[in-house]
């Protein structure tokens, strides 16, 4: 046996060698690095940053044959079956299953509805309207993705729904929708999520003025316990009967906060919020990750996407805003406008930021309960355009 | 896709958001309004009012680490912490985004 033959050959099947065949591996890998120093250091949305960081260091790591595109394009274009990918593919194009069937966002929705309150929306109805104007930012982003970028229907619609500021929304519409584009719409959905204290309050000073920021609100009503668990019910028909394709999504949410609601499931709602919750969180950030491949990812298409995910989130915040302004005029000065920028889902962090605002301008203001209203109120909205959205270009 | 479909799209989809969360916002009310509870015969139906006794005297003393707004009436300060953490704890609410105004014990 040639020894040196032996070494060479198990030098250029090692990662050290292929690593340098192309730089934009390496590239990847330091940008998977700067995406964990975020999640680890930074602390942005550490629950999903660090499993999709991790993720997209497994798949750029050369050699390591975890995720297969090619075998999902082949699925696409009905070349291959899902079998055929359980029988060829790598441990993390199995867990690409969850999402490619939309089942992990479903499945995160659930969790959510069990984590979720809906006593502020119901409390205050008149939320569902802030929530649906900071809708604004999805459909903003879709046409200036397709007027300035020429971005494909379907791929623009996909970056809109990052205004939706909703992760599992956003990953569910864009795996129908626009698979090849998961990874950078996920992480510009993520990303501007975490960082949503210093994207907002900038247009909340520049659009409010301080005689409407320093508004002090009105106690919200109890709400009784026959509502908090008749609402799931009666969402959950309305809104399916008008879009059925945001069953999954709606479907989960509602599901998980009748879980909540009841009184009677208190062990399958601490099951949704917690155990199944984290589980597939892991399932779901690392597969994400995965998809970024380097040769898919480092392009300029993915820079779009990052320009266009803030363009987004800066339109929803205004939506919320102006429909918040009207309110205030509308109510004779008793509405907040600030809580309108809470509609861009982000829960909690941004009614957080509504109380900050407000109690910055005024420190005796308290608006997180009443911000919390939009707030819940703009996952329903966002999975509604999410719906419409899938519905109009899902074919 | 041309911008004019596109910009008729998004019109068309944020009508179906406002429509669906109209919709819902009208059923809420709905809800509401069937779900009120009757008011008792012999009562007016509305909140009773603060009790002149319940309003502060002035010149009360400010409870020593509060934020200068809290007022206790026979009551000292480790038992009103106390009343403070319950409160916090049965809204699932931090008590700091929580506002006590006073802490009196009623005597019967």
């Amino acid at each position: 046996m040639d020894m040196l033959s032996v070494l060479s050959s198990l030098g250029k099947t090692s990662g050290f060698y292929l690593l340098f065949s192309d730089a934009r591996q390496i590239v990847m890998l330091l940008l998977a690095c700067v995406l964990l120093y975020l999640g680890l250091a930074k602390k942005f949305e550490p629950l999903l940053l660090i499993g999709i960081a991790f993720g997209m260091l497994l798949t750029n790591l050369p050699g390591s044959e975890m995720y297969h595109p090619e075998l999902w394009d082949a699925y696409i274009a009905g070349q291959l079956r899902m079998t055929d990918i359980l029988h060829d593919g790598g441990l993390l194009d199995i867990l690409y299953i969850g999402v490619k069937t939309g089942v992990y966002p479903s499945l995160i929705f659930l969790g959510v509805g069990a984590m979720t309150d809906f006593g502020p929306l119901l409390a205050n109805p008149k939320s569902l309207l802030l929530g649906a104007a900071a809708q604004l930012g999805i459909f903003a982003a879709f046409l200036m993705a397709i007027g300035l970028f020429g971005f494909d229907p379907n791929v623009a619609a996909s970056i809109g729904i990052i205004g939706g500021a909703d992760g599992p929304t956003a990953i569910w519409l864009t795996s129908k929708l626009a698979p090849d584009y998961l990874a950078p719409i996920a992480i510009a959905a993520y990303s501007y999520m975490a960082l949503i204290p210093l994207i907002q309050p900038p247009v909340m000073r520049l659009l409010t003025t301080k005689e409407e920021r320093e508004t002090k609100m009105e106690q919200l009503r109890p709400v009784s316990q026959r509502q908090k668990v008749l609402f799931p019910i009666l969402v959950t028909v309305f809104v399916v009967l008008l879009l059925p394709s945001v069953a999954p999504l709606l479907g989960c949410l509602m599901l998980g906060n009748l879980f909540r609601e009841c009184g009677l499931t208190d062990r399958l709602s601490d099951t949704a919020q917690n155990a199944m919750m984290n589980i597939v969180t892991i399932f779901l950030s690392v597969s994400v990750g995965a998809t970024a491949v380097y040769y898919r990812f480092l392009t300029w298409q993915t820079i779009f996407i990052i320009v266009l995910g803030l363009i987004a989130f800066e339109f929803a915040t205004v939506g919320g805003l102006l429909l918040g302004k009207l309110m205030y005029k509308l109510s004779g000065g008793k509405i907040n406008p600030l809580i309108g920028s809470a509609g861009v889902s982000a829960v909690p962090m941004a009614a957080r930021v509504s109380q900050k605002e407000g109690q910055r301008a005024n420190p005796a203001n308290f608006l997180l309960m009443h911000a919390m209203g939009p707030n819940v109120a703009g996952v329903i909205g966002s999975a509604v355009a999410a719906g419409f959205l899938l519905a109009v270009f899902g074919g | 896709m041309r911008f004019g479909t596109a910009l008729l799209y998004s019109l068309l989809g944020m009508g179906v958001v406002f429509f669906a969360l109209v919709l819902l916002m009208l059923l809420i009310r709905i809800m509401t309004a069937f779900g009120r509870p009757k008011p008792a015969a012999g009562t007016s139906g509305t909140a009773p009012a603060v009790s002149p006794a319940a309003e502060a005297p002035a010149g009360t003393a400010a409870a020593p680490g509060s934020a200068g707004e809290l007022k206790l009436y026979d009551t000292d300060p480790r038992t009103a912490a106390m009343l403070m953490a319950i409160v916090a704890d049965e809204l699932q609410t931090p008590v700091n985004e929580l506002r006590f105004l006073s802490i009196r014990e009623i005597k019967e």
